[in-house]
């Protein structure tokens, strides 16, 4: 992993505009990610959605405390750190929601009696913060060849008070009624995590999840392309 | 006679017994008025006491907490019932307002969990929701003149409680099996679990699925009817309740 601190593979792909069967509300925002930037922790990542921004750090798996060891899996810790103030009670409920959602898929099995820790900082706020955390853990958890069960993705959705679905909403967006936010894997496209703000109705909440899965395949396929290009330089 | 004399010189009045080493209600200078103790009356607080000395009465029930900041439990679960009041807009914060710009109600709710066997964030809502419809605030009327509030308790009205969210939390066993209200044991062998929050008009104020493993949307579905059943039954308790309570 180290060979590759000079290449840093600064990716940019596009993604699926418009090509969302719904139209044109269901355009996901430009996606980046960006590795291996940090030289400290064993695995960094990236992740810009439009204006968001989110960088994660992976340390582990590491020694733990004897407190907190558990004796057949790894213990894992998601810390996050908002752009301004200290940490609240938002940011904790946030980190146990990443937290549940990196242990359904991380094999911590592998490697009982250790600690893998997950540190997220929010750089920019731009609307679908929450997706923005998932999919940078996910990729700095990758970047430090932590062994998953797949891959997972975080897509977030607004409902407006007509009932348009607006995908990866801004800022703006998110004042709607409704705000999803799902976490979606890679294998199945089961619903791993899902925190929701605001009313809405049973149909609308399958809408949302289609749409989520259908989004959460131009995720997939720019994880893989960007690890490709990472990849095939050495 | 003597009442007249009371409330027109209620220290001369006084005088007069205290000249005579007793007071008005027939007792010594040195006597006190009977005092009875019963203790252990609150089963659920770690201590407890009833004291009454005559008319006084006064109850008091300790509980002994663990000192510093909550846990991280307690914090998740008061972000989780704080965003259910947001979301299913129980209250407006209007209704709350005594005098715009001057004077508002303020709530604090305290939920304090005397046992814990799994399922805290359906019987919190639940707690919440009938702690709020038994809400009666009295009556404040803002004083032109003096621009103080008078506060009028006998005239006490209930909170406008605009929807009823009912909570129903599933455990997720091995990707496949869904059962509903884990005690603490089940929760603690489940791979994931999955709460929601449901009015009356079958919205939902709030799909909570903090990670664990994967659920396809039939399952969802399952959920959802078995939600909406839950939400009738916990309505038809509470209303009972309600109106068993209500002559008062």
């Amino acid at each position: 992993m180290e060979e590759e601190t000079h290449t840093d593979a600064k990716i940019r792909a596009e993604n699926g505009t418009g090509s969302s069967p719904r139209g044109p509300g269901c355009s996901l925002r430009h996606f980046a990610c960006e590795q291996n930037l940090l030289s400290r922790p064993d695995g960094s990542a990236s992740f810009l959605q439009g204006d968001t921004s989110v960088l994660a750090g992976v340390y582990g798996p590491a020694e733990v405390k004897v407190s907190k060891e558990i004796f057949n899996k790894a213990t894992l810790e998601v810390i996050l750190r908002p752009k301004i103030g200290l940490p609240g009670v938002a940011e904790k409920s946030r980190e146990r929601l990443i937290r549940n959602t990196c242990e359904a898929v991380v094999l911590g099995t592998l490697h009982p009696r250790t600690s893998i820790t997950v540190v997220l900082q929010v750089v920019s706020d731009a609307g679908s913060l929450l997706a923005c955390c998932l999919n940078a853990a996910c990729m700095a958890l990758v970047d430090a060849g932590v062994p998953m069960r797949a891959l997972f993705c975080g897509v977030a959705c607004a409902l407006d008070s007509d009932g348009t679905l607006v995908l990866d909403p801004t800022s703006k967006q998110e004042k709607a009624r409704a705000v999803l936010t799902f976490a979606l894997d890679s294998v199945e496209r089961k619903l791993l995590m899902s925190s929701t703000k605001g009313l809405y109705s049973d149909t609308e909440l399958q809408q949302c999840l289609a749409a989520a899965q259908a989004a959460s395949q131009h995720v997939f396929r720019f994880y893989r392309e960007s690890l490709q290009r990472r990849y095939s330089k050495s | 006679m003597a009442a007249g004399f009371k409330t027109v010189e209620p220290l001369e009045y006084y005088r007069r017994f205290l000249k005579e080493n007793c007071r008005p209600d027939g007792r010594e200078l040195g006597e006190f008025r009977t005092t009875t103790v019963n203790i252990g009356s609150i089963s659920t607080a770690d201590g407890s006491a009833l004291v009454k000395l005559g008319n006084t009465t006064v109850i008091c029930g300790v509980k002994a907490f663990r000192s510093g900041p909550p846990g991280e439990e307690a914090q998740v679960a008061s972000q989780f019932i704080a965003d259910v009041i947001e979301n299913s807009q129980i209250i407006q914060k209007e209704d709350l307002c005594i005098s715009p710009g001057k004077l508002v109600w303020v709530l604090y709710c305290d939920l304090i969990c005397l046992d814990y066997d799994g399922n805290i964030l359906d019987a919190c809502t639940f707690a919440l929701l009938a702690a709020l419809k038994n809400v009666q605030l009295p009556e404040v009327t803002i004083n032109e003149e003096t621009a103080l509030a008078e506060v009028n308790l006998k005239k006490k009205s209930y909170l406008n409680i605009r929807t009823h969210p009912v909570a129903t939390s599933f455990a997720v066993f091995d990707d496949t099996l869904l059962i509903v209200d884990p005690t603490g044991e089940e929760e603690h062998l489940a791979t994931g679990t999955l709460t929601i929050v449901m009015d009356e008009e079958g919205k939902l104020c709030c799909l909570h699925k903090p990670g664990g493993s994967g659920l396809t949307g039939a399952k969802l579905q399952d959920c959802m009817s078995r939600a909406v059943t839950r939400h009738k039954e916990v309505k038809k308790l509470m209303d009972e309740v309600i109106k068993s309570m209500k002559p008062k």
